[in-house]
């Protein structure tokens, strides 16, 4: 055996580049996952509550039954529709409501007598999404028209206790925020793996790994060149989706730095490119593979703590998270890009991620010279 | 010979994109007799065939075949059924992981053949090709010779009056070309009327023939009897004519090859084989071959497809240890680890191996590097190259886009760059025209004989074989003799080498098991006469289960898909119920109290006593809570002031600080919404002590979190990821299932044979119904057992449901099946086309309330908008079946739309 050759490396490496800019399908999809994907996700699907479609009965029918139909109006919530009591269960059923509030009679004539009457509210919690957050806005919006309407002021009466929240690392809690700067973080997983898994598997299925082998190159030498040409690709990829796209375009602020962020990503591509490699030992065609990506990116991407919080996932499911790099790059991308962590906070996610990423590389160096004699047995 | 010609062609013309195929063809083939088209690849033989069969659309003049006009698309209907195709490449249109009786039996089906007739066809036509004892074996297991009879009894099954065979011997070993062709001759003697139809690169099969057509360049440039041709061109062998008939401009740098003879140096070896042996588990390719090659020699290893040529070689590159012996190069050891072995070693293989999107001066410039040949000596060595390969006007050309001619000699450049001692190469000359192979040898020539390389050398040509100074003769993994051309051809007594092959294989193989020789072991099953052409049915429900039969076969077969089918949705079903979880419990919150008073202690205690937070360590300080939220470790902070005891006593209306960590927006509102809850809550029981008011605000809102009371978001997960689910798996793999055929060549049997496209897309698309209700039926179960979610509504809504919503999530991925060309773009063109507008358009995660202009109506147009309000409504909703009858006729509607789109966008014929 003999050291690796730094030159065999970087000459293989400007072939993968070079095959890759023939390869126009996936330039073309390269550029939209870094640009148009990543603006439609962050401007698209939000979790926030967003023309909320809601039905009132005003039983009542007085002027300030009237003025807290006139309180819901959009962004929020759809102008509301008015119907019947009868109505509300329909509705409901067929999904055309996610809320109904019903407002009895003499409402207003209880309210000023101070009987506190009792305002029935309908909450569709099969959208789970917007049931709770849109409850809440109800709630505030109902009880601050009445006391806007007895007292003048929104908040009504004296509280003991006064309470400010402060919104850290994104004060306006704006979706846009999180789901341009995720998207980033997914398209990275998905592109890499996709990138290096497939480039395996066409050199495979067109002999040229095989020739490869016979040359005084190694396993090694073969996938660190497919490694850093596609890492490379990806990371140009990162860079100008977080300075052009998200801080440019969507203008969301970025915390940390940048530097340090594509440093960590830089690790976390050998990663992710080596589970691309080993994905391509086991599938014997593009197929085949294509089947197998679908099957591993889906868990990477949902269960990592980009979409939603780890903490509220079941405690296996947590552990069984713990052996993907991805959970950790996830959590020291969000810690640097939205909370602004420094190297001192992430550096134990960072070597669990390059750990983890060794550890895929040599189940896939073991597996690679049988996977390349394989193919066309 | 007839007067009537069976296949006419008139100003027929074909082009692939800018490449013309076939230009302004006009010929007559005569009927009744054996018909070869000669030619190297590429010229047009089988675009010619495929259009006299109707596998592909005309483009340009007229076909009239059997008296009818292949143009017409009802002629075609009721001619197919006279008409037996058998592509190019060896089972083409076979399905491999089938046996040898169900290939046969799904060519009957395919025909409308009753099951009697099926079983007494099958037996018969197995028996006459001795095939008998291999009728359950995969037709992947096959050697060559055996698949093109596998072929064959396919084709015949339903006693064609014309035959028309693509190549159908190329590759395959002499004994079993000649059994082949003597099983034509039986078939042709019995079946009189029949005409047939050969292309073939082997000359000297075609001598054979009745009436010849040369084509090059998709033009014909002779045609006429073998006697007639050589009578034309004053030549002795079809070869030579062939070169004759050839425009001037090709044939004028061509010279007959001389090879120049050997001078023997002696002892020493370059390769050593020593009983070298490979198993695939039961599968013995190679079989204890030996055999020592000299230095400067060239060494043929001649022998079929599959016979181990290949996995031999592979051996000798150190590409595949062997199972048991040894190799040795150079007298040392082959092994995958000496480097500097390799450096002696030029390879070329099978598929040539460049990179064909690189130029050819990028090709050679990468190997050059990759053998680190210094700057000076690299250029020069690659101009050197250039010019002795006549490479140089090509040196900006992409690698793919050249001619196979040309693509050989820059593959042999690339493999010589380094100038190895030694060259292997497998097949290297497959499929390449006879002037260029010339060319190529004459290069071997140069490099054995010019500068001592040694050249190890597989082929299935006998004239090349001639060539070599020795040879191995391959059969089944074994070598069977070696030695010089001539030696071998006297130790048999043989004319020719072919003749001596066949000598040492009738003895390898013990004739007694072929049944080629004796034709009257042959029952003779089909009539003499031809049949009378009965009236195709429009649709047949036999064909119709002939596909759905032989791709539920296929799929049970194929561990990949059968597992993504069955495992992938109760896989993803976990992924999904825990990954987009929305509860938000478990929330890590800490305080910094800096009062530290029973008031205080009190206001933190309100807060760690739900459910949704879990006190933390306290805080310290101010850097402690600013590097706490830093981290990530806090969704919730609580800032307590100095003197809040005391102030709330006083009435002073202290302040409490909430910070909270809005990295995740949702999880920020619900915990702000959460934590401020909390806090009037807490308030108001303050009041309520002291002043012993019950409420403080004017109205009292009653929220009823209907369908979901504990609002957990499995309960409102479970129903909506059943119906992604049931879209996304069940369409890729019916679009994989068609586009798969495509991409393999048996979509040919959709265009050849009688099966109309309706039954084609409805046969395939049975099995895949049935594999996604199994997988429904499994989800149902897993959200009964795993998840705990009831079904409180109507199960036989669901159920009639999920039959109908499958059945369109299947019919759309028969939809983009018809537009994509290969797996990979039908794999990935699904997954986009089906989850983008089942999670955002059809009310999953934004009510179709919310939805507005376009993304309404792409929900409104997409099935899983009326399956989800069906699945939530039968989960959790407790609805009725006549609550959920508008949306079971809206998914019925889908049904008949899209299999009629798919029926008209599918083609019946290749472009």
């Amino acid at each position: 055996m003999r050291l690796p050759s730094l030159s065999n490396i970087f000459r293989l490496g400007l072939k993968e580049l070079k095959s890759l800019w023939a390869d126009k399908t996936l330039l073309v999809l390269i550029c939209w996952a870094f640009s148009g994907a990543i603006y439609t996700a962050a401007t698209g699907v939000s979790q926030e509550l967003h023309n909320a479609p809601i039905a009132i009965v005003d039983e009542d029918q007085s002027p300030l039954s009237r003025r807290v139909v006139d309180a819901f109006y959009p962004p929020y919530f759809r102008p509301p529709q008015r119907i019947r009591l009868d109505e509300v269960d329909a509705g409901m059923d067929a999904g055309r409501y996610n809320f109904t509030l019903v407002i009895p009679a003499h409402f207003q004539h209880d309210v000023q007598a101070g009987r506190v009457p009792d305002l029935q509210l309908n909450i569709d919690a099969t959208i789970m999404s917007q049931a709770f957050i849109g409850a809440g806005y109800i709630n505030a919006i109902t009880q601050g028209e009445v006391a806007e309407y007895l007292t003048g002021t929104r908040d009504g009466g004296i509280t003991p206790i006064r309470l400010t929240t402060r919104v850290r690392f994104n004060p306006n809690l704006n979706g846009l925020w999180f789901g341009g700067v995720m998207e980033v973080i997914n398209n990275v997983t998905m592109l890499t793996i996709i990138l290096v898994g497939a480039a395996f598997i066409r050199e495979r299925e067109h002999g040229t790994i095989e020739h490869l082998l016979v040359m005084p190159l190694t396993p090694f030498e073969i996938m660190m060149a497919k490694i850093w040409a596609n890492g490379l690709v990806v990371l140009l990829g990162v860079t100008f989706a977080l300075t052009m796209v998200v801080e440019h375009v969507l203008k969301v602020p970025i915390a940390g730095s940048l530097l340090l962020f594509l440093a960590c990503a830089a690790c976390y591509l050998f990663a992710a490119a080596s589970i691309g490699i080993f994905l391509g030992t086991l599938a014997r065609s593009m197929p085949q593979l294509g089947l197998l990506i679908i099957l591993c990116i889906l868990p990477l991407l949902m269960l990592s703590g980009g979409i939603s919080p780890r903490e509220s996932m079941p405690a296996v499911v947590q552990h069984i998270m713990l052996a993907a790099p991805t959970t950790f790059f996830v959590r020291l991308a969000q810690g640097i890009l939205y909370r602004g962590a420094g190297f001192e906070v992430i550096w134990q996610d960072l070597l669990w991620m390059t750990l983890i990423g060794a550890v895929f590389f040599s189940l896939a160096l073991v597996r690679f010279r049988r996977a390349v004699t394989q193919t066309q047995v | 010979m007839d007067s009537l010609p069976v296949a006419r062609l008139a100003g027929v013309s074909h082009v692939y994109g800018r490449v013309a195929a076939l230009a302004d063809i006009d010929i007559h083939l005569p009927a009744g007799s054996m018909v070869g088209l000669i030619g190297p690849d590429g010229v047009g033989k089988s675009t010619l065939l495929a259009l006299i069969a109707g596998a592909r659309k005309i483009q340009r003049g007229k076909v009239m075949v059997l008296g009818g006009d292949m143009g017409d698309r009802h002629f075609r209907a009721t001619v197919q059924p006279r008409i037996a195709y058998m592509p190019q490449g060896l089972g083409k249109n076979l399905y491999p992981t089938l046996s040898v009786f169900e290939n046969v039996d799904f060519f009957g089906r395919l025909f409308g053949q009753n099951p009697q007739e099926r079983q007494a066809r099958i037996t018969n036509l197995l028996a006459s090709t001795g095939l008998t004892p291999f009728r359950d074996r995969p037709a992947a297991k096959l050697s060559g010779g055996m698949k093109q009879k596998l072929g064959l009894c396919c084709a015949l099954i339903h006693d064609p009056d014309l035959l028309i065979l693509d190549e159908p011997t190329t590759g395959v070993d002499p004994l079993s070309r000649r059994q082949f062709w003597a099983l034509i001759d039986r078939i042709r003697a019995r079946r009189p009327g029949m005409s047939v139809l050969v292309a073939t690169a082997y000359m000297e099969e075609a001598e054979q023939f009745d009436w010849l057509v040369a084509m090059d360049s998709g033009r014909v440039i002779g045609s006429g009897t073998p006697a007639g041709l050589l009578a034309q061109t004053g030549e002795t062998t079809l070869d030579a004519a062939f070169i004759g008939l050839l425009p001037a401009d090709k044939r004028g740098q061509h010279q007959t090859l001389h090879m120049p003879p050997r001078v023997a140096d002696g002892a020493t070896f370059a390769i050593e084989a020593d009983a070298l042996s490979q198993r695939f588990g039961d599968f013995t390719a190679v079989d204890r071959v030996s055999f020592q090659i000299e230095r400067g020699e060239i060494f043929g290893f001649l022998g079929s497809n599959g016979c181990g040529k290949t996995t031999t070689m592979k051996m000798l590159t150190g590409l595949l240890p062997p199972t048991e012996g040894q190799a040795r190069l150079f007298g040392k050891p082959v092994d995958a680890r000496y480097l500097d072995t390799r450096k002696q070693v030029g390879y070329m293989s099978q598929s040539f191996s460049l990179y064909g999107e690189l130029s050819v001066l990028a090709n050679l410039d990468l190997h050059a590097r990759l053998f680190h040949l210094p700057d000076k000596r690299r250029h020069s060595r690659i101009a050197e190259l250039m010019q002795r390969f006549g490479l140089a006007d090509y040196a900006d050309q992409a690698a793919a886009s050249l001619p196979l001619g040309i693509r050989q000699r820059l593959s042999l450049a690339v493999a010589v760059v380094h100038e190895p001692r030694l060259l292997i190469l497998d097949e290297p000359t497959s499929g390449v025209d006879p002037v260029a192979r010339d060319q190529f040898w004459a290069l071997l020539a140069e490099l054995s004989r010019g500068q001592g390389v040694t050249i190890f050398i597989s082929t299935h040509f006998m004239n090349e074989a001639e060539r070599c100074d020795r040879i191995s003769l391959m059969h089944a993994g074994k070598v069977l003799a070696s030695d010089t051309p001539a030696a071998l051809c006297a130790a048999r007594g043989a004319a020719t080498l072919e003749a001596a092959f066949i000598s040492y294989l009738e003895e390898a193989t013990g004739v007694a098991g072929t049944p080629a020789a004796p034709p009257e072991e042959v029952a003779p099953t089909a009539p003499a006469t031809p049949v009378t052409p009965v009236a195709i049915p429009a649709f047949s429900v036999r064909r119709l289960l002939g596909y759905a039969y032989r791709e539920t076969l296929e799929l049970r077969r194929d561990p990949i898909r059968l597992s993504f089918a069955l495992i992938g949705s109760i896989l993803l079903m976990f992924v999904l119920g825990f990954g987009i979880s929305l509860d938000v419990e478990g929330l890590r919150f800490a305080a910094l109290d800096r009062d530290n008073t029973p008031e205080s202690r009190a206001y933190i205690q309100n807060i760690a006593g739900s459910r949704y937070f879990i006190e933390q360590t306290p805080i310290l300080d101010d850097a402690g809570l600013d590097s706490r939220l830093k981290s990530g470790e806090l969704a919730l902070a609580v800032d307590i002031p100095a003197g809040f005891g005391r102030d709330l006593r006083r009435g002073h209306w202290p302040e409490i600080g909430l910070w909270v960590d809005g990295a995740m927006p949702y999880r920020g509102e619900t915990v702000r919404g959460f934590a401020e809850g909390m806090h009037r809550q807490y308030v108001q029981q303050l009041i309520q002590l002291s002043t012993g008011q019950t409420s403080p605000l004017p109205v009292n809102i009653v929220s009823r979190y209907r369908y979901n009371q504990d609002v957990k978001s499995i309960y409102a997960m479970v129903p909506a990821v059943i119906p992604i689910l049931l879209v996304f798996i069940p369409a890729i793999l019916m679009a994989l299932g068609v586009v798969r055929e495509k991409e393999l060549g048996s979509i040919i049997n959709l265009y050849v044979t009688p099966v109309t496209r309706l039954e084609f897309l409805l046969g395939k698309q049975l099995p895949y119904v049935m594999v996604a209700l199994i997988s429904f039926v499994l989800l149902v179960i897993q959200s009964q057992l795993v998840f705990h979610v009831p079904i409180k509504g109507s199960l036989l809504a669901l159920g009639l449901g999920a039959v109908l919503y499958v059945i369109a999530t299947t019919g759309i991925g028969l939809l983009i099946s018809t537009f994509t060309r290969t797996q990979i773009a039908a794999l990935f063109g699904t997954a986009i086309l089906t989850i983008l507008p089942t999670v955002s358009f059809s009310g999953l995660s934004t009510p179709v309330g919310a939805l507005e202009g376009a993304s309404y109506w792409i929900g409104q147009l997409f099935p899983a908008s009326y399956f989800l309000i069906i699945s939530r409504g039968a989960f959790t909703k407790a609805l009725s079946f006549g609550d959920l009858v508008p949306q079971l006729v809206m998914l019925a509607c889908f049904i008949p739309v899209l299999t009629v789109v798919a029926v008209l966008l599918l083609k019946k014929q290749d472009k």
